[in-house]
């Protein structure tokens, strides 16, 4: 059974006059790691939401069809009882930061749900190492940069041991070096079992590490696939996907009957494919 | 015209901000301002407008100290666009939330109406004016706050990480209304990581680390030193990677290529591809 299935489900939010889903079907496995991409306002989001229950529990609307998480039909459990099935980092973190500090913010979670409290200290010095935020440990989340609330934020949602993670564009409000720190986190994360799926606009970063890419376009799933076969397709750049550079660079040289041996995803791979095109 | 001079700022007497930051930013230029997290970018452009006020130094605004001035005196010249726009959205329509600021600048209904629709068109917004912003995604309320400040075309326009949420379509239609904002002669100053939207559209780059401008010049020169990349924690975009990789094996390929189409047309120049023919 698929950890979490999307059976034919639309949803259409309270007030709006447009579906943000239209018939979404899809499967995600355990241990998979899925990257959701599209244009903004394609219903990205709202996906995400409805992975964790907060649609139809907390957003309210026009729903048809089923979402069943880890065999639980969304439309039938509370928020809560996801809570340690899909642990859902949101877009902007301080929207989801609640406490005065980091071991307060790690601990809320666990703490709510009853969580012994020796095993409670145990997961926020695990997380607080694995983040590497020790420097923030007595800070308020008010007085970090939006980089280092994204960290808070993650490792708060960790602290329930979710079985799948899913992250909002988590890394849009940090550096690039904080960036890849952070998508490494989740791959290894990820290596380690734990199922994976991520909101992003910069298939550059995570393109690499994904099993797989999901394309939206208006409320529909509109390409689904390897991150190489989907990344070639035209519908990205026809709906605006920002494809890797690289990759963009592979297309252009199709077009004019320039072939290289294979779909390159980062500068590197570009080059070493350019480099035995080149020798031969 | 902006001068900072020497300020220094810390929100609370432990962690110092800003130590000690100077910078010029002339009328009509158009710059990134890039950094790790932390560095101070977003303090450093809260004292633009006045929402900081330096604990030393000065912030000098078309030759007058903005400590001389209201926040609501200094939003005439220099409109902020902040990182979250939660922050600054509170009306129940997109258009209520455009027309808001227009009218508190004494511009007329009409005027107001007008420099709304204009700026709906320009950043793809079409069909969501009646809309509530709370109701969009993060990428569209990300925009309904740029337009908010873009509309009344302040002197200087500052917009924290306006690329956040963007698709390739949204960046391309920004880069193109800050062009045109710019021509008009506005100043226009980005707060990005994005290095990719700063080489392809921003010719110069102030690199900050720990509350201090460690490079501030070309971007094209900035960009292409690996010291101020580490300091600044930027990675070198996918195809200058590429470019130094294949300069190695090929002496002939320009080491610091960054934009698509030179790489294109390098590339192709050594496969010997159909358009490969040199000039």
């Amino acid at each position: 059974m698929p950890l979490v299935e999307f059976q034919d489900f639309s949803f259409k939010y309270y007030g709006a006059d447009s579906l943000a889903l239209k018939k979404v079907t899809l499967a995600i496995d355990e241990g998979e790691y899925v990257v959701i991409t599209g244009p903004s306002g394609c219903g990205k989001t709202t996906l995400c939401r409805a992975i964790n229950g907060l649609i139809p529990q907390f957003h309210r609307g026009y729903i048809a069809g089923n979402v069943v998480v880890n065999g639980m039909n969304t439309r039938e459990h509370e928020v809560a009882e996801f809570a340690t099935t899909a642990g859902l980092v949101f877009q902007q973190p301080e929207n989801q930061l609640v406490t005065l500090n980091v071991e307060k913010e790690i601990a809320f979670g666990p703490e709510n749900l009853g969580v012994e409290p020796a095993e409670v200290r145990r997961r926020v010095e695990e997380l607080i190492d694995l983040l590497d935020i020790e420097h923030l440990r007595d800070k308020h989340p008010h007085e970090m940069s939006g980089g280092e609330q994204q960290r808070v934020a993650i490792a708060a949602t960790l602290a329930l041991k979710p079985k799948i993670l899913i992250a909002d564009e988590p890394t849009s409000n940090l550096d690039p070096k904080s960036a890849e720190t952070i998508l490494e986190i989740i791959s290894s994360l990820n290596r380690r079992g734990m199922t994976v799926a991520i909101v992003e606009h910069r298939l550059d970063l995570v393109a690499k590490d994904a099993s797989r890419i999901i394309v939206m376009d208006q409320g529909s799933v509109v390409a689904d696939g390897r991150p190489r076969e989907v990344l070639v397709d035209d519908i990205c750049e026809e709906i605006g996907v920002g494809i890797p550079k690289a990759t963009l660079i592979y297309k252009r040289l199709a077009a004019k009957k320039v072939r290289l041996s294979g779909v390159p995803l980062s500068g590197d791979e570009l080059a070493s494919l350019v480099k035995e095109s080149g020798s031969t | 015209m902006i001068i900072i001079e020497d300020v220094h700022f810390s929100y609370d007497g432990l962690y110092t901000a800003l130590r000690g930051v100077s910078l010029q930013i002339d009328d009509g230029e158009s710059l990134a301002i890039m950094g790790t997290n932390g560095a101070g970018k977003t303090t450093l452009v809260k004292h633009f407008n006045g929402l900081l006020r330096p604990q030393s130094g000065r912030v000098i605004l078309n030759g007058a100290d903005t400590k001389d001035f209201s926040i609501a005196e200094i939003a005439r010249e220099v409109g902020l666009v902040m990182q979250n726009p939660d922050h600054q959205l509170f009306l129940d329509t997109v258009e209520k939330e455009i027309v808001f600021g227009l009218k508190n600048l004494g511009f007329t209904e009409e005027e107001a109406t007008e420099r709304c629709s204009r700026t709906i068109t320009s950043l793809g917004l079409e069909g969501l004016a009646q809309r509530s912003p709370f109701a969009l995604s993060g990428g569209e309320r990300k925009r309904v706050a740029l337009a908010s400040v873009l509309a009344t075309e302040p002197r200087v326009v500052v917009l924290d990480e306006p690329t956040i949420g963007q698709d390739a379509c949204q960046k391309q239609r920004l880069a193109e209304m800050l062009e045109s904002l710019n021509e008009r002669g506005r100043t226009v100053v980005v707060v990005t990581h994005d290095i990719e939207f700063v080489i392809e559209h921003l010719p110069r780059t102030v690199a900050m680390a720990n509350g201090t401008i460690v490079a501030d010049g070309q971007t094209n020169k900035v960009l292409s030193n690996d010291e101020i990349l580490e300091c600044c924690s930027l990675t070198p975009p996918q195809l200058t990677q590429a470019a130094r990789s294949l300069h190695e094996e090929f002496p002939t390929f320009p080491e610091r290529l960054t934009l698509l189409s030179e790489v294109e047309s390098e590339v192709l120049r050594i496969l010997g591809g159909e358009n490969s023919v040199i000039p």
